[in-house]
């Protein structure tokens, strides 16, 4: 019962964790540039309403997720032309983001509410279908947004610490002085920046409407994006270190859902709060150290040389 | 062979004030050139404009002999002249590779760090830059970083190195370190321009000096012609401030009286960049003043957060006026008698968005609190008797703060300070950045103090000024006190050895 | 510029100044409504008529605008109070959830006092159960631990999820299953109402506090102390102003403000403990204390005007058929608008 249980729960750690990572990543690139985008959250909503639209629409999941990258990205360069072209307080237009997003989610998602679609195809490799036996199904069987969210942290981490663009992009956050005196203009790299995180974060959302609940409902992120904007501190700004806390979160998630399967006696409720008690207690026990590895300028605006 | 770097007849106003007037200079490659003024000479206008942040109003720049029109640092950049800037341009967070690699030209998109190590390198051993490449520049002393700097401008291709004020934040011997780089700098064919106003380094080590005052170049003269004669009729034309290194020290001050603070093995903890105290042992009595010298980050900061009651013991005791202070809160500690004098009176002195009036009731603790509300008339009277004690004007005291010149606002602060008559002064960095007048006025506020019979601790960075002032000198390395000596027992050579930690801890008198 | 204005206080601003600042963010909103409905296809003109027929020109619709303005003004003052600090607490909802519950468990474990006695225990418990969720991160904040803004955020997911486990659990009503909820309150618990309307006794608190507010800040010696912090936290500590008791007293203080917006709506308009307490008030509020750059009047003043905002989107949800969250989408287009002119940013990072 209990190995059940556990591989149950890293199954759907994996399965949960891989919206949230995608939204993390997104975020952690973002916040490498300077910028605190609060309004994660109705990004998130953005990418699952207008994939789970397009999806039914098309009848293509494909041409879905594609739809959820592009509506994740414009999004997040709304709040950057508000943030850095019109240097409007972060805080402020992240909220703002946020209305608009689960605003804007309701608009295009509320005609296709109820509706069914088949999701994004899943498979396993090969050499792992000896596993088919094993209870749950769902056990190295993912969509291929979960196969390609680690090779993307991966590829995430390269950017930022292999290029010359990362290196600008992490200067940008530290520095935009800095920046500016080396000839570059920071804002364009934290553009860039906000452009593809809102993509990375219309591909979280994505997940969440085309494979993992396979409907669409108003507010169906129910924090997810708020989980995402702890994760990055809890991973101290790191892509690779956020793989780690996406699956602890997400085994939070998929915990609460085994326990609630197996009849447990907890109540739902206080099974539905741990993700966010969780992320208290981890951004409490992290405390200061964690306020130190955020890169300098973070939040800033940034108003021109000189 | 022309110059590498010529400045033809510059002008620049602003306003009513006439930053350069017709200043013409020329660097030659191999050489010093030493750009010797006081504050506010136009040393430091000249050189904006020769790396192209501002346009002058008349003149040229000429660069290899041909009119350059600079419209940004990033043109001058590109013509190969360099600035190092008091406050460098630095990411602390980032590693050296890293920093330098930023300011490459010609950085690949796939950043190969050993092949930017290397290039780094090639140069850094050539001219005593050694650095530790790999380790975030937030870890590195002052001088190091400045030979980061250094190394940025030359792997940027820049033959001339405009370094502005270099010596300022340095020990005495990293300060010969700097001069053997200028040495090998200079083997290699680089034009350094080298600002400054402290005349020794002048004399040590310029090929060429050029002088100005008030805007204008009052003389230009080749090193080995000049002396310190000369070079301060130069810079001061018949009037001489009172020169603090010529004067005859003032006889030893003894101190009368009880002691006004005490510290036992007082220590404190310290995270991220903060510096931790270790087994502090001082004493400051009545009608003393005593100065801390210290590089940067050993700790001064955070004894004078420790004194006034913002950082907390972490061993040890802290006594003031013979009670024991240990767990008093900054406001039970200001209420006592603690005053506080800062350098940026603006970041750590004063509220920005409040007036004036509200500004003096926040730092007069709970004595003008009447149940709910404030005695702002009583407040009022005490202040101005302040201010006029001072010999300062009372300002409009429903002003907004921010509306006070950066003069004004120091003064209102030491009104404050001064108000309730303190039993210790805690001046830390206070005459930094201030002119010539100012600073003079500030040290003698401190004397008049210190003679009504307050201790005054001097956290200062200025060897010449700590020299003028300290009854005792206290040296500070690395969290922990390394040297106390007494009135003119000390030099500068021995107490800028135990700032950088290079010679073990002394005690003398 | 705004910013030292705001953190200076009322005292010097000219009343003409600030009335036609006002009424230019007023006219940006309504033009911006009018655009959504536009692109919703439906007729800005007539839903602008029929919100002034059913709110503005008609008294049982007038009463219903000064209900919602209720907790729209105590959100508001939860978010302004600890803005002068320079803290930014997005928890109103969390905060009021909390407050609620804890007005619930007054009325319904103590029915036997007399109203007299148990109004204003009912009030107070209102009052803690807010200022003990924002506390929390009070005290986070104090210790650097955790950012306020994250830890407020976050707890606002957790307070109503504890409102339905006693909704669904040990505060189950017998009673109706329509929807779940707790048993209705006492008579004597519960805030009386005015004549024939909705209108109840938690107008007079949300203006009251409102006042209060305003004397704090202006009047008072704490009000120029957390100003200062607001103002420059660094030099107040260095001041010997204590920093870190007033962060946790202001955020509790805010919390136990939103916390009496959830006990006004228990017990005044609900009479039950329900699920969907709060449609968005402790945002709405955190909007409106920053439009207002958290001054009194201004506060005021726009809370009417989102007050007619919500009402429009219940009126027009019923006369045309919008879904309620165009009203979220508005208040993303008024802010966007307002932040694009760069007016009321209080917070300089």
């Amino acid at each position: 019962m209990t190995t059940s249980l556990f591989v149950g729960v890293f199954a759907g750690a994996i399965l949960s964790g891989t919206s949230l990572l995608y939204a993390t990543l997104g975020e952690t690139i973002v916040e490498r540039g300077g910028i605190v985008n609060l309004g994660l959250e109705g990004v998130l909503l953005v990418g699952a309403s207008v994939g789970f639209a397009v999806t039914v629409a098309t009848k293509s999941a494909w041409l879905g997720v594609a739809a959820a990258a592009i509506g994740g990205g414009l999004t997040n360069l709304l709040f950057g032309w508000l943030v850095i072209v019109r240097k409007a307080n972060q805080l402020a237009s992240g909220l703002a983001i946020m209305f608009f997003g689960v605003g804007a989610s309701a608009l295009i998602g509320g005609p296709y509410v109820g509706a069914v679609i088949a999701g994004l195809p899943k498979w396993r490799p090969s050499f792992l279908a000896a596993l088919s036996w094993v209870k749950p199904t769902t056990l190295f069987n993912y969509d291929i947004l979960v196969w390609c969210v680690v090779p993307i942290a991966v590829l995430v981490w390269w950017i930022l610490f292999q290029t010359r663009w990362g290196l600008a992009l992490r200067a940008a956050g530290e520095s935009p002085t800095a920046v500016f005196a080396s000839g570059r203009n920071p804002a364009v790299f934290q553009l860039q920046g906000l452009l593809v995180g809102g993509v990375l974060g219309g591909l979280g959302g994505a997940h969440l409407s085309l494979s993992l609940t396979l409907t669409w409902a108003e507010g169906m992120t129910a924090g997810r994006g708020f989980i995402a904007i702890a994760l990055v501190i809890f991973s101290k700004w790191h892509p690779i270190r956020a793989i780690a806390g996406a699956l602890i979160f997400g085994g939070a998630e998929a915990l609460q859902l085994q326990l609630q399967a197996r009849g447990a006696e907890i109540s739902p409720f206080l099974l539905d709060m741990i993700p966010y008690v969780l992320t208290l207690l981890v951004l409490l026990a992290w405390g200061g150290a964690g306020r130190l590895a955020a890169p300098a300028s973070l939040g800033r605006t940034f108003y021109g040389s000189e | 062979m022309s110059p590498l770097l010529e400045a033809h007849e510059i002008t620049k106003r602003y306003g009513s004030v006439q930053a350069n007037d017709a200043v013409t200079l020329s660097l030659n490659g191999g050489e010093v050139h030493a750009l010797l003024g006081e504050n506010g000479a136009g040393k430091s206008t000249l050189s904006k404009v020769l790396y192209g942040f501002i346009r002058p109003d008349s003149g040229r720049v000429l660069v290899d002999g041909k009119v350059a029109d600079l419209r940004s640092p990033h043109e001058a950049r590109v013509m190969g002249i360099g600035m190092v800037f008091q406050n460098f341009m630095l990411i602390p967070a980032l590693s050296v590779t890293e920093n330098i690699g930023l300011f490459l030209t010609n950085l690949p998109y796939v950043v190969r760090r050993d092949a930017v190590e290397g290039r780094i390198r090639l140069h850094a051993e050539r001219l005593g830059l050694r650095v530790d490449l790999r380790a975030p520049v937030r870890q590195l002393s002052v001088g190091d970083q400045q030979k980061v700097e250094i190394l940025k401008l030359l792997l940027a291709d820049a033959r001339v190195l405009i370094l502005d004020e270099p010596t300022k934040v340095l020990a005495p011997h990293e300060v010969e370190e700097l001069f053997e780089v200028f040495e090998a700098l200079k083997a290699e064919g680089y034009a350094i321009l080298f600002i400054t106003h402290k005349l020794r380094e002048v004399i040590a080590c310029a090929d060429r000096i050029t002088v100005m005052r008030q805007g204008r170049v009052t003389g230009e003269l080749p090193g080995v012609l000049a002396d310190a004669e000369t070079l301060v009729n130069m810079m001061f034309g018949d009037k001489h401030p009172s020169a603090r290194a010529e004067v005859e020290r003032p006889a030893p001050h003894g101190p009368a009286g009880k002691p006004v603070l005490e510290l036992h093995a007082a220590g404190t903890r310290a995270t991220g960049s903060e510096t931790a105290l270790r087994d502090i042992d001082l004493k400051i009595m009545e009608q003393e003043i005593v100065g801390v010298a210290g590089v940067s980050g050993s700790g001064q900061k955070e004894l004078g957060d420790l004194i006034l009651g913002l950082r907390p013991l972490a061993t040890g005791r802290r006594f003031f006026l013979d009670a024991d202070a240990s767990g008093w809160s900054v406001r039970r500690t200001r209420e006592s008698g603690v005053a506080f004098i800062p350098e940026d009176c603006l970041a750590m002195a004063a509220v920005p968005g409040l007036s004036v009036r509200e500004n003096l009731v926040l730092g007069s603790g709970r004595r003008y609190h009447r149940g709910v509300a404030i005695d702002w008339s009583a407040l009022e009277h005490r202040m101005a008797d302040s201010f006029r004690a001072l010999g300062f004007p009372v300002p409009r005291l429903d002003s907004p703060i921010g509306g006070l010149s950066g003069g004004n606002l120091q003064r209102a602060v030491i009104a404050r300070e001064m108000a309730h008559g303190p039993r210790l002064v805690v001046a830390l960095y206070a005459t930094r950045g201030l002119d010539v007048r100012s600073a003079a006025s500030v040290r003698d506020l401190l004397k008049k103090t210190r003679d009504a019979g307050a201790g005054v601790l001097l956290i200062s960075e200025d060897l010449e000024e700590l020299a003028e002032m300290s009854d005792r000198l206290l040296v500070m390395f690395g969290g922990a006190l390394v040297g106390e000596f007494r009135r003119n027992a000390w030099r500068a050579e021995e107490v800028g050895h135990l700032m950088t930690g290079s010679r073990r801890s002394v005690h003398v008198g | 510029m705004s910013a030292e204005r705001s953190i200076q206080g009322c005292r010097s601003f000219p009343v003409l100044r600030l009335s036609a600042r006002y009424a230019g963010v007023a006219a940006i909103v309504l033009v911006v409504f009018a655009g959504v409905l536009l692109l919703a296809g439906k007729d800005p003109i007539k839903a602008y008529a029929d919100t002034f027929r059913y709110s503005l020109a008609n008294f049982y619709g007038f009463s219903e605008l000064l209900v919602r303005m209720t907790p729209l003004i105590l959100t508001a003052v939860a978010v302004a109070i600890p803005s002068r600090l320079g803290l930014i607490n997005v928890g109103g909802e969390g905060q009021l959830f909390m407050g609620a519950w804890a007005a619930t468990a007054a009325a319904l474990l103590l029915p036997w006092l007399p109203v007299w006695i148990l109004l204003p225990v009912v009030t107070v418990l209102g009052f803690a159960g807010g200022a003990f969720w924002a506390a929390i991160p009070g005290i986070l904040r104090a210790r650097k631990l955790v950012n306020e803004t994250i830890a407020t955020l976050l707890l606002n997911y957790v307070a109503p999820l504890i409102v339905s486990y006693f909704i669904f659990g040990p505060w189950r009503s017998a009673e109706s299953s329509a929807y779940p909820q707790s048993p209705a309150f006492p008579e004597a618990a519960r805030l009386p109402s005015l004549f024939n309307t909705r209108i109840n006794f938690g107008l007079f608190i949300a203006l009251t506090v409102l006042l209060a507010y305003w004397f704090l800040m202006e009047k008072t010696r704490w009000g120029v102390d957390m100003r200062s912090i607001g103002g420059n936290a660094e030099a107040a500590q260095r001041l010997g102003i204590p920093v870190a008791t007033y962060v946790v007293v202001a955020l509790a203080i805010g919390g136990g403000i939103a916390g009496l917006a959830g006990m006004e709506e228990v017990s005044g308009i609900h009479h039950h403990l329900t699920q969907g307490l709060s449609p968005g008030y402790g945002f709405t509020g955190f909007l409106i204390a920053w439009l207002a750059g958290g001054r009194p009047l201004g506060m005021l003043l726009m809370t009417f005007l989102f007050a007619v905002l919500i009402s429009a989107g219940d009126i027009l949800q019923i006369s045309q058929g919008l879904p309620y969250s165009v009203v979220n989408i508005l208040l993303a287009m008024i802010l966007f608008v307002v932040l694009n002119r760069n007016f009321g940013g209080r917070w300089s990072k």
